[in-house]
């Protein structure tokens, strides 16, 4: 029997993140995939990042994990979403090279010390006394571990549907993983159907493309991750095209063949990304839908024309694309589908992504409710991290709202759960203006540091770009700006005649930076980079000042951490539905714990009261 | 951490109310209410309540210190008089203070925990306080909101949504088929909450329960004797302080002092099918009147079913009419019979509406509204077409609908996201 601390099952976005973060932490790993070809997969659109995504990619890389690094790799267009609005809600997005980014992770992946990689099919976890110690593979063997990691993606159970047909597996071409999935569901654990579609790939040599217009990437790309700088290939554009009358004509004909209006699904769909039924019935008033024809790669003809997701059978999705302009001769290579497939309640795991349920066993991705790579990396990370603390004893790490986007996703699944997939928007983080894509090192490298997750580069990549910040500021705050300067650089001078520093300048009047590097640099060592920097920090200043008080609350509840054998049913005052609710959700902490609905001041005084109480009698014994 | 302060006492009739101070800026405020006259900790001393140049009350003012106080915090406690006015004006006093702000139900219970000032036991004997005072202010806060202010939260509601969920959908939505350009739909809709909350703002006091009064509807069919039930309940235990025909035909008022609150009785003859339109029409207002007043007392015959002549809110009360057995419900306004017991009965009610999670209620009410208004005002002012600072006015709209979270209830991310995949096709 072969013994390793964590075993990762699956090895798509979230399973290549929690396995490399385990390694990174220098524990033993195994990753079990049903093959090695797959790691790093993209399954759906051939790109990455965007608004909300593009902060979680960065978080992912403040705390030195993959996926940023791979995407900046095997990026063949880059984006800054929201260029012209405030660095708050700028996202990087970019197309990605899908046959360059599996090179990449794979290479990352099996490049990895203390990371071993084991094609095999995973059909049992092997459970001790209530608590998972390892997984059974189909040929028998057993694999013990310290911790499991599932991350079975839209694997379990998964049925995809074209049209009237059915057929089992977890994406096109691939096999579903049905006996884990029974397992899991014995197990009592809360589980639902989710389903996502996704369109049919066209031959990019059967497109018109000199009558289409063309969407090119930004002129200065911005990167992924916080260690690069400029792209790594040569880079593309893509085509956008549009719906029309004729196409909406086709599908409304044709929607009762539809696998979604014939009555052969029943599961709930996103609403984020309608299929293309969808937009033609709910949005009937509109006669054109944009499409974006995303090339999936350099050396690969595939194109994925995104905005037209279908369950159609294949004639229909022959017809209706042949209606738009510049697809009038195309060649489909691989129909439209959707697939159905299982989740299991988020509100069943600790914030660590363990299952509350069975000890040992952490689930990470699509499996809790989720869509998106990003968002399966997030968790993935989260979970690698845990899975190696649980295994050496020491506390989780639990993410918060007030410091990322992960914290944000993680805290609304367990306390909401999911109705439909789970997709991580700005306007989810109250904090927005502090959560930034920019500034996602300055949050989380010192505790990935802490953690053990970082490299010594990006230690001192870190280090470096830290001591410059501080040491501009220091420079700025002292630097103070006479009358005649300002109005030699074109800022305004207070009338009042009041002293203030460049620094002072930089919160008060947006646009000082760019007055000070047309300048050609006001300061001897002053880089551009550093000063853009400090200038979208001190933008939202006096905002994070005015959200300190909540903040401050909201660490304080934090920081009251509840123990996971805390027993609701002894303090009495508390009433028998609300006891049993919490005992379900089993909140972390007391502001968790304050977020469950129906909770109310005297209940929760109650809980605090019993940890002050518990406190104190650790503390005397 | 904020100051907060509250109510202590349970309520507005007593002859002494104690209002309650906590935190770093307890002692300050206490300050400044009387002219800088701090008395010394511990020690209850006589001053004269002062803001802003009007005389609040005359006051026992006790201080205590950091480590000295139920809450372990620097405190204070103002002994006022038992007045409804004079609780609600010094509450106002403090919540116009910086810093500070209204305590939520169970707060200082809270620090007083955290503080090490209480023990699990004490803790639990508290529990039902807090419950009762969460509730109190929850049914109060349904209460005030059932009537017209309700139909403007409502509005104010439906269009911060739409105006957040416009700005939300060009910044989260940036690459999708959404409007580039939003201001002038979402300057509109601000524009208007903001003109409903200056009016709001403006009328703070002149309308304010306190003063104007509580009013109580006698609901009943003709000549089941609500006439002589009026007469008989402003003739006895209370001051008939006017008597004037309402503006309506069908409206009769008495005013009158009960249980130290100004109450008016509205005799809403003519629950009845109208004979002609005219009739109808005053027939129709009167039932309106009678809905939104504070409190309904339905009068019945044996046996008929109250809720035919009209909706039985919270707190209403039904009595038999024409009877002489208090005990089984009965009123008799010809030979007095259950008329002392009616009216206590209604002035315990109003008392307990006009103090302790009334005054909190309207105290929040209001600051949320003034903060709200600030809040639209900065928002407006961030608005710009190119959507540079969309992010800054999300933020103020969020805080604008935090602010008046109490009145509109909580306006959630899924509410604005519902908005948004409703008006526009999102997914490229």
């Amino acid at each position: 029997m072969k013994r390793f601390d964590v075993i990762v099952i699956g090895g798509g976005h979230a399973g290549t993140e929690a396995a490399h973060a385990a390694a990174r932490m220098g524990a033993q790993v195994a990753l079990v995939t049903l093959s090695t070809r797959d790691l790093g997969v993209m399954s759906c659109n051939p790109a990455m990042g965007g608004l909300g995504k593009g902060h979680i990619i960065r978080e992912i890389d403040a705390l030195d994990g993959v996926m940023g690094r791979v995407s900046d790799r095997a990026g063949i267009q880059f984006r800054l979403l929201n260029r012209r609005k405030g660095p708050a809600v700028q996202g990087p997005r970019a197309q990605i090279d899908r046959a360059l980014y599996r090179a990449e992770m794979q290479a990352e992946m099996t490049g990895m010390a203390n990371l071993r990689v084991i094609e095999a099919e995973v059909t049992d976890l092997r459970v001790d006394t209530g608590r998972v110690t390892g997984v059974v593979l189909a040929d028998g063997t057993t694999l013990e571990a310290g911790a499991v990691i599932l991350t079975a993606g839209t694997f379990l159970r998964g049925t995809l549907h074209i049209g009237d047909r059915q057929l089992r597996g977890g994406r096109m071409g691939d096999a579903s993983a049905d006996r884990l999935g029974d397992r899991l569901r014995d197990l009592g654990l809360g589980v639902g159907r989710l389903k996502t579609g996704t369109p049919p790939r066209l031959d990019g040599r059967s497109i018109d493309w000199a009558i289409l217009d063309r969407q090119e990437g930004d002129a200065e790309p911005v990167m992924f991750s916080f260690l690069n700088r400029a792209p790594f290939v040569r880079q593309i554009a893509c085509g956008i095209t549009h719906t029309n009358a004729r196409t909406h004509e086709i599908i409304r004909e044709n929607l009762s063949r539809s696998a979604l209006y014939g009555g052969y699904i029943s599961s709930t769909g996103p609403r984020y990304c309608p299929s293309v039924e969808d937009k033609v019935v709910r949005f009937a008033d509109k006669d054109s839908h944009q499409i974006f024809l995303e090339p999936e790669g350099l050396e690969d003809h595939t194109v994925y024309p995104n905005g037209i997701s279908t369950s159609l059978p294949e004639d229909v999705q022959d017809a209706y694309v042949r209606s738009i302009r510049g697809l009038e001769s195309v060649r489909i290579l691989q129909p439209g589908y959707a697939i159905e497939y299982d989740y299991f309640d988020p509100r069943g795991l600790k914030g660590s992504l363990e299952l509350t349920a069975l000890p040992g066993l952490f689930l990470a991705g699509q499996i809790n409710g989720t869509t998106g790579y990003e968002e399966a990396g997030g968790q993935g990370l989260v979970a690698g991290v845990n899975a190696v603390r649980l295994v050496r004893g020491e506390d989780p790490w639990l993410p918060s709202r007030r410091d990322s986007y992960i914290g944000v996703m993680i805290d609304d699944l367990r306390a909401n759960g999911a109705t439909e997939p789970y997709r991580m928007f700005t306007s989810r983080a109250e904090y927005r203006l502090s959560l930034r894509a920019d500034n996602a090192d300055q949050r989380l490298t010192e505790t990935g540091i802490s953690l053990g997750l970082v490299s010594e580069t990006r230690k001192a990549a870190f280090g470096a770009k830290m001591a410059a910040l501080s040491a501009a500021r220091d420079q700025l705050s002292a630097r103070i700006v006479t009358r005649a300067e300002a109005e030699d650089w074109g800022l305004p001078y207070a009338a009042s005649g009041e002293r203030r520093s460049l620094m002072d300048y930089l919160s008060i009047v947006p646009d000082t930076a760019a007055a000070l590097l047309a300048q050609g640099g006001v300061m001897e060592g002053l880089d551009p980079e550093t000063l853009t920097q400090l200038s979208r920090d001190a933008t939202y200043e006096k905002y994070a000042h005015r959200q300190d008080a909540a903040v401050e609350m909201l660490r304080r509840d934090e920081d009251m951490r509840i123990p996971d054998d805390f027993d609701y049913a002894a303090i009495s005052g508390l009433s028998g539905e609300l006891g049993a609710k919490l005992a379900y959700v089993r909140p972390q902490n007391l502001a968790e714990a304050g977020r469950i609905e129906g909770m109310t001041p005297a209940a929760l005084t109650l809980i605090l009261a019993r940890l002050r109480r518990l406190a104190r009698d650790r503390g005397a014994a | 951490m904020d100051t907060i302060f509250a109510l202590a006492s349970a309520r507005g009739k007593a002859g002494v109310s104690v209002l309650r101070i906590s935190g770093a800026g307890a002692w300050d405020a206490v300050s400044a209410l009387c002219g800088g006259r701090l008395p010394e900790p511990r020690r209850a001393a006589l001053r004269r309540l002062i803001w802003q140049g009007d005389i609040l009350d005359d006051a026992l003012v006790i201080v205590f210190a950091e480590g000295a106080s139920f809450t372990g915090e620097p405190s204070a406690e103002l002994q006022v008089h038992g007045s409804i006015a004079v609780v609600d004006a010094v509450m106002r006093a403090l919540g116009q203070m910086p810093g500070l702000r209204l305590a939520e139900p169970g707060e200082f219970t809270r620090r007083a925990l955290e503080n090490g000032r209480l023990d699990l036991e004490q803790v639990e004997g508290l529990a039902d306080l807090i419950e009762a005072e969460t509730e109190a202010q929850r049914r109060q806060a349904q209460r005030s909101l059932s009537g017209a202010l309700g139909r403007l939260a409502e509005s104010w509601r439906r269009d911060l949504v739409q105006a957040a969920a416009l700005i939300e959908a060009t910044i989260d939505f940036a690459d999708e088929d959404v409007p580039v350009d939003v201001t002038p739909e979402v300057t509109a809709l601000l524009a208007r909450v903001q003109a409903d909350l200056s009016a709001q703002i403006a009328g703070f006091g002149a309308a304010e329960r306190i003063r104007e009064g509580f009013e109580v509807a006698i609901i009943g069919r003709p000549n089941v004797g609500k006439s002589t039930l009026l007469n008989a309940l402003a003739g006895r235990d209370a001051a008939i302080t006017s008597d004037i025909a309402g503006t309506t035909r069908d409206v009769i008022e008495v005013r009158m002092d009960l249980a130290g609150l100004a109450v008016t009785f509205l005799d809403t003859a003519g629950l009845r099918e109208a004979t002609d339109a005219v009739e109808a029409i005053g027939i129709a207002r009167a039932q309106e009147r009678a809905r939104d007043a504070d409190l309904r007392v339905f009068l019945i015959a044996p046996g008929e079913d109250p809720t035919e002549l009209a909706q039985v809110q919270p707190g209403d009360l039904v009595r038999i009419a024409k009877s002489d057995t208090p005990a089984a419900g009965g009123v008799s306004g010809k030979t007095g019979a259950g008329v002392p017991e009616l009216l206590s009965e209604i002035g315990e009610i109003l008392s307990q509406r006009a103090s302790g999670a009334g005054l909190a209620v309207r105290l929040r009410q209001r600051q949320g509204i003034a903060a709200a208004a600030d809040a639209l005002d900065r928002a407006r002012a961030a608005l710009d077409p190119g959507g540079a600072a969309s992010e800054i006015v999300a933020e103020e709209l969020r805080s604008a609908a935090r602010a008046l979270e109490i009145l509109i209830g909580k306006i959630g991310v899924e509410d604005l996201l519902d908005t948004i995949f409703s008006s526009f096709c999102i997914g490229k």
